[in-house]
């Protein structure tokens, strides 16, 4: 698989020189290889956001490398700009960005920045605002009159207009009721499938990692923890637990009926797996 | 970039100027500044210099820090010491051209640039070594009895509070939105005065928006908490003079009669 971003060894000290000084990130490294749904997870503190600010070239490493398609972003600082159409960043709570009058112009933002206008830039519009999952009724009301999930689609829809070769999320479905989250992320993965680009999916949310993720990177403590598709994440449930994580709740019943003497796989993650694999145990007169 | 600000920022620590009651602290720069002003000789400057550098040490306080709060006001410095130069009269030390220094001009310039200096850094270790509240609570306490001339001091106080509260709470907000619009393409940086300042719509309409949402917020949080004005409140925290208190105050008080008298 060819690496699309690649993080070598990034260290982040925010407030040097102050009392206030402190790492978010020390020493990390990462790969993101194109067309996959990366899931990224860890705690609050674990340097999540401090990394994905460097993808898009926000924040400039303090020391470290971040290549896209093998390029040092930082080599020209002066096209940093090029950086961020081509790897967009949805940051927590978007709505609190929506700034124009409508949301059709809100989400054009992105894409006129980038000298788009006419036709091309109107394509590009409606099928981010199909992709984010919004009505194409509510493109011509303020972003301000829409509901939160709404405005939040809207903010999305913005980035994806840029149509960027990889799309971070970072904790997309915060703050969003159980049927909007599952709607959103169902979006954002016929986005990942229709148009095959490469998506880091940011959460703390196990369940939905496992759920959505090709391969899932663990970060604890700014370093990279463990990487790996589902299955071989959760199979090291016990270390995700000891580093004060969670795991799915489907693979915490599977733990503890292991810990009870059953032979079942412990690596399952999602509720039908579970099912299947302790119907399987019966079948095998397991129990 | 903006969290660079240092204007009223507070560095916690656990010196004996930290643990200073901040009214104290107040009446101690109200008597610097005093005797600041009433400064003229050459030994009055150099006693007030010697006193900051002191209490800047006591505080921990790097010279650093310290004059980094000096950046924002460094136009007026030199606007000042600039004018002071070539527009005192007296006697001719140089010419050129139109421009011609005085000895005295030379002597108020030099003067005015000690002055202020002093004088920023000096009110500057005030909020370096006081949290905000603490500040505020002193403030208002010391205010105390202009509430007979029915002046609202404790609505002062907590508008003011809340104020200085919300200062970080914006600029990181303020960071925040300029990173997502950044994020699509926003360009702040570059461009002339009118595209700068067009640049800044995405900005501040998000940011005005937040503002008022929290105001909001905090005024239904403080009315569900039955807040209701200073009338019969207690205090968590309430002040207490120290002997400590009595001391510094003491000398700042001989300090600033003494250069009033002899500076």
């Amino acid at each position: 698989m060819e690496e699309i971003i690649k993080v070598e060894n990034l260290t982040h000290t925010y407030g040097v020189g102050t009392p206030f000084e402190r790492s978010a990130v020390e020493g990390m490294s990462l790969s993101v290889y194109r067309g996959e749904l990366l899931g990224l997870i860890g705690h609050t503190g674990s340097g999540k956001s401090t990394l994905i600010q460097h993808l898009n070239g926000l924040l400039r490493p303090t020391a470290g490398r971040v290549l896209l398609d093998g390029q040092d972003i930082w080599a020209e600082p002066k096209k940093i700009r090029d950086v961020r159409f081509r790897v967009g960043l949805v940051f927590q709570y978007p709505e609190y960005q929506l700034f124009e009058e409508t949301a059709y112009r809100d989400i054009a933002f992105g894409p006129t920045n980038m000298g788009l206008s006419g036709e091309e830039l109107d394509r590009r519009v409606r099928d981010a605002a199909r992709f984010a999952g919004l009505d194409e009724r509510l493109l011509d009301k303020s972003p301000f009159t829409l509901s939160g999930g709404q405005k939040r689609r809207v903010a999305i829809a913005g980035v994806i207009a840029m149509e960027p070769e990889v799309l971070v999320l970072d904790e997309p479905s915060a703050g969003l009721d159980p049927r909007g989250r599952e709607e959103l992320l169902e979006h954002i993965r016929a986005y990942h499938r229709e148009r095959g680009n490469t998506v880091v999916l940011v959460s703390h949310s196990m369940e939905e990692i496992a759920r959505y993720a090709d391969r899932i990177v663990v970060l604890a403590r700014g370093r990279t923890l463990m990487s790996g598709t589902p299955r071989e994440v959760f199979s090291r449930g016990s270390e995700l637990v000891r580093a004060g994580l969670d795991v799915p709740q489907a693979t915490r019943v599977a733990m503890e009926l292991q810990k009870r003497g059953l032979a079942i796989d412990p690596a399952v993650y999602t509720v039908e797996d579970l099912a299947a694999a302790l119907l399987a145990l019966r079948k095998g007169g397991g129990c | 970039m903006l969290k660079d600000i240092t204007l009223g920022q507070y560095f916690p620590g656990d010196t004996l100027a930290h643990r200073l009651d901040p009214r104290t602290k107040l009446l101690a720069v109200v008597c610097y500044i005093v005797a600041i002003f009433s400064c003229h000789t050459l030994w009055a400057y150099g006693t007030m210099a010697l006193t900051l550098a002191v209490a800047a040490r006591i505080s921990k306080v790097s010279a650093r820090a310290l004059f980094r709060g000096l950046r924002p006001v460094l136009f007026i410095i030199t606007f000042t010491a600039v004018l002071n130069l070539f527009y005192t009269p007296g006697e001719t030390l140089w010419t050129w051209w139109v421009l011609r220094v005085t000895r005295e001009g030379l002597y108020t310039a030099l003067a005015m640039v000690t002055r202020i200096t002093l004088l920023i850094t000096g009110t500057f270790l005030l909020t370096y070594t006081t949290s905000p509240i603490r500040l505020t609570d002193g403030l208002e306490s010391l205010l105390a009895p202009l509430k007979k001339l029915r002046v609202p001091v404790h609505e002062l106080a907590m508008m003011m509070s809340i104020a200085l509260r919300f200062i970080p709470t914006l600029i990181e907000e303020t960071d925040k939105i300029m990173s997502a619009q950044k994020a699509r393409g926003a360009d702040f940086e570059s461009g002339g005065l009118i595209r700068r300042a067009k640049a800044l719509i995405p900005l501040l309409v998000p940011l005005f928006i937040s503002a008022f949402r929290r105001a909001d917020e905090l005024a239904t949080a403080m009315e569900c908490r039955c807040y209701h004005g200073g009338e019969g409140r207690t205090k968590l925290h309430v002040l207490h003079f120290a002997a400590r208190d009595y001391a510094v105050l003491a000398f700042y008080i001989v300090l600033a009669a003494a250069i009033v008298a002899l500076g």
